[in-house]
């Protein structure tokens, strides 16, 4: 996929409080996309403690689980993100030449 | 993780979740730990998920305990389709908010892990549910396909002790199935030490002939018996047989039920059999099996009792055709809707399924009486000790119900009437041989009891009469040559 054009990137970021590794999750996925994406996305935090109806309809098991809402087509990753690469790979985003 | 899981209640016993699940409660002493996970473990084609989906049900209609059920294969509505041909009407439960059924789907490949998580997503859903309907049981099928789909195993394994200690604390009485490994109980191998329980299924085919079994490995705080126990899955869920049931044990009562012919109640002590008691009529082919059978459901129904005659060899018509020639109106009580007449054949389907189909045949007709005629074509299915295990099974569960059943051996032609292949002979309480003289170029029938317990009956051979009149007993003419020749005729094919 071409990162280049004027797509948005919508995310979302299931956590289950603000745990130490939902924080380190928030802080992965903001780093990532800074560096490769600059202002064109957005990540929405879901903490499902808050909003438990949440986690059956978008069918949540693990946390964090981070969802890309855009651009379509069912990605869905868990874990805190630290493996940077991973993350790049699951979500279709090259790295900055 | 704390052990307080093992506490006895105040009364000094383990607080037990009855399952209602036909002889499982029998062979857990009272059914599963209460408030604590119990792992079911087996093969695949097992049946894991009936059981698991059973102590669901029956929990809510019987105990008045709602449930979740968690499925990680099968969405709620397949779980509808597939368990309505049992007659669980699972939709319905969902309705009156009394049963949850919960899909978590793992897709293969969809998932990337990217880094440590944990499962509060799964605990967070599995809390919500067991809030919407108020669940005190709660199933998982099966952790495995979890398990399968995620890579990282110690994290997951860290995770599902804290799933299983998470349900301790919630109070939740679980079922969480899992699959059998190699050399394991379970695939990862310590699912087994963090469950309170453990039922071990297993599922082999062998002759062609389907065998269940049940196993209880593991029972913290509690005694349960060691052995393995034969189990089916009916159309209604599954049975499990105790072959050393404590129903069996039970004492018969004093009551007795008439034979259907006067003279062989005279030959019990006057008054017939024991209710409840279990009575085998052997003998060759033509002397009268079916007829005695017919004579004692024909009593159930003029008692206005609710009979049912199992016919192994003929179609029920021609049963009711044949006992009309001896002055019995079987069709009668069919048509009053006393009596249910069922033909089956043993040569179509196995053993199991046989058993499956006369439990249903009991079930749904909930008779006093049943009259099994013959009960050794069984035998021209299975080896001898298949059948001995079948019947026994069966014998357990009609003399659980109370049930008073009548069954008849036919004997081969070379073979005594004291010979019975069916090694049910040992269990049954009232023995009845007939027999096939030929006396000049008459061929006279006579009865004796060869053992009937508890009682006071007769002794002697007396001549047994079948007419378009009825059927009677009378002295034989002559006593002393009789009993030679009785004896004599064991063995000769003449007779």
């Amino acid at each position: 996929m071409n990162t280049e054009g004027p797509q948005r990137w919508e995310f979302t970021l299931y956590v289950a409080g603000m745990t130490p590794a939902a924080k380190r999750a928030l802080s992965n996925i903001t780093r990532i996309g800074s560096a490769l994406l600059t202002d064109r996305f957005t990540v929405d935090v879901v903490d499902l403690r808050l909003q438990p109806e949440l986690a059956e309809r978008d069918q949540i098991f693990a946390v964090p689980t981070l969802i890309r809402r855009l651009p379509p087509g069912a990605c869905k990753l868990i874990g805190d993100l630290s493996d940077t690469q991973r993350v790049m790979r699951a979500l279709d985003l090259e790295p900055l030449s | 993780m704390t052990d307080q899981g093992t506490a006895p209640t105040p009364s000094g016993t383990l607080r037990k979740c009855p399952t209602g699940i036909s002889g499982l409660d029998e062979i857990t002493y009272g059914g599963l730990p209460w408030g604590r996970p119990t792992l079911l473990c087996g093969t695949p084609g097992c049946g894991k998920t009936v059981l698991a989906m059973e102590f669901i049900v029956r929990g809510v209609e019987e105990y008045g305990e709602p449930g979740i059920f968690v499925s990680f294969e099968e969405s709620a509505s397949s779980l509808v389709d597939n368990f309505r041909p049992m007659g669980f009407d699972l939709e319905g439960l969902v309705r009156q908010e009394r049963l949850k059924l919960a899909y978590i789907s793992v897709p293969q490949g969809e998932i990337v892990e990217a880094g440590d998580y944990s499962l509060d997503g799964f605990l967070i859903q599995l809390e919500q549910g067991i809030k919407q309907v108020g669940a005190k049981r709660v199933a998982l099928d099966s952790l495995d396909s979890l398990f399968t789909h995620l890579s990282d195993t110690r994290l997951m394994r860290s995770e599902i002790a804290r799933l299983f200690d998470w349900l301790r604390e919630k109070g939740v009485t679980t079922v969480v199935t899992g699959e059998r490994g190699k050399e394991d109980l379970t695939r990862y191998g310590f699912e087994e030490y963090l469950s309170d329980c453990v039922l071990l299924l297993d599922h082999r085919i062998s002759e062609q002939i389907s065998k269940r079994r049940l196993r209880v490995v593991k029972y913290r705080g509690s005694a349960h018996s060691a052995d393995e126990f034969p189990f089916l899955v009916g159309s209604r869920g599954i049975s499990v047989f105790p072959i050393t049931s404590v129903q069996m044990e039970d004492e018969i009562g004093s009551e007795r039920v008439g034979t259907g012919v006067s003279d062989i109640d005279d030959m019990f002590g006057g008054e017939g059999f024991y209710r409840g008691s279990t009575i085998l009529v052997s003998g060759k082919a033509g002397t009268g099996k079916s007829s005695l059978s017919a004579a004692f459901v024909d009593a159930a129904c003029r008692r206005g009792e609710s009979a049912l005659y199992l016919a192994l060899e003929e179609s029920s018509g021609q049963v009711l055709r044949n006992m009309r020639s001896v002055g019995i109106d079987l069709q009668h009580w069919v048509d009053e809707g006393l009596l249910g007449v069922r033909a089956f054949r043993p040569t179509l389907r196995g053993l199991e399924e046989h058993l499956v189909s006369i439990i249903q045949a009991i079930d749904e007709r909930r008779p006093s009486c049943i009259a099994i005629d013959p009960i050794t074509n069984f035998v021209t299915v299975g080896n001898s000790d298949e059948v001995g295990g079948m019947l026994t099974r069966l014998l357990g569960h009609v003399k659980g119900l109370g049930i008073t059943l009548f069954l008849t051996a036919l004997t081969p032609v070379s073979g005594s009437v004291e010979e019975t292949d069916t090694s049910v002979s040992s269990t049954v309480d009232s023995w009845i041989a007939l027999e096939q003289i030929l006396d000049g170029t008459q061929r006279r029938r006579r009865i004796y009891i060869v053992k009937s317990r508890g009682m006071r009956h007769a002794h002697d051979i007396r001549e047994f009469i079948m007419s378009s009149q009825g059927l009677s007993v009378r002295p034989l003419p002559v006593s002393a040559p009789v009993i030679r020749e009785a004896e004599d005729s064991r063995g000769s094919p003449a007779a």
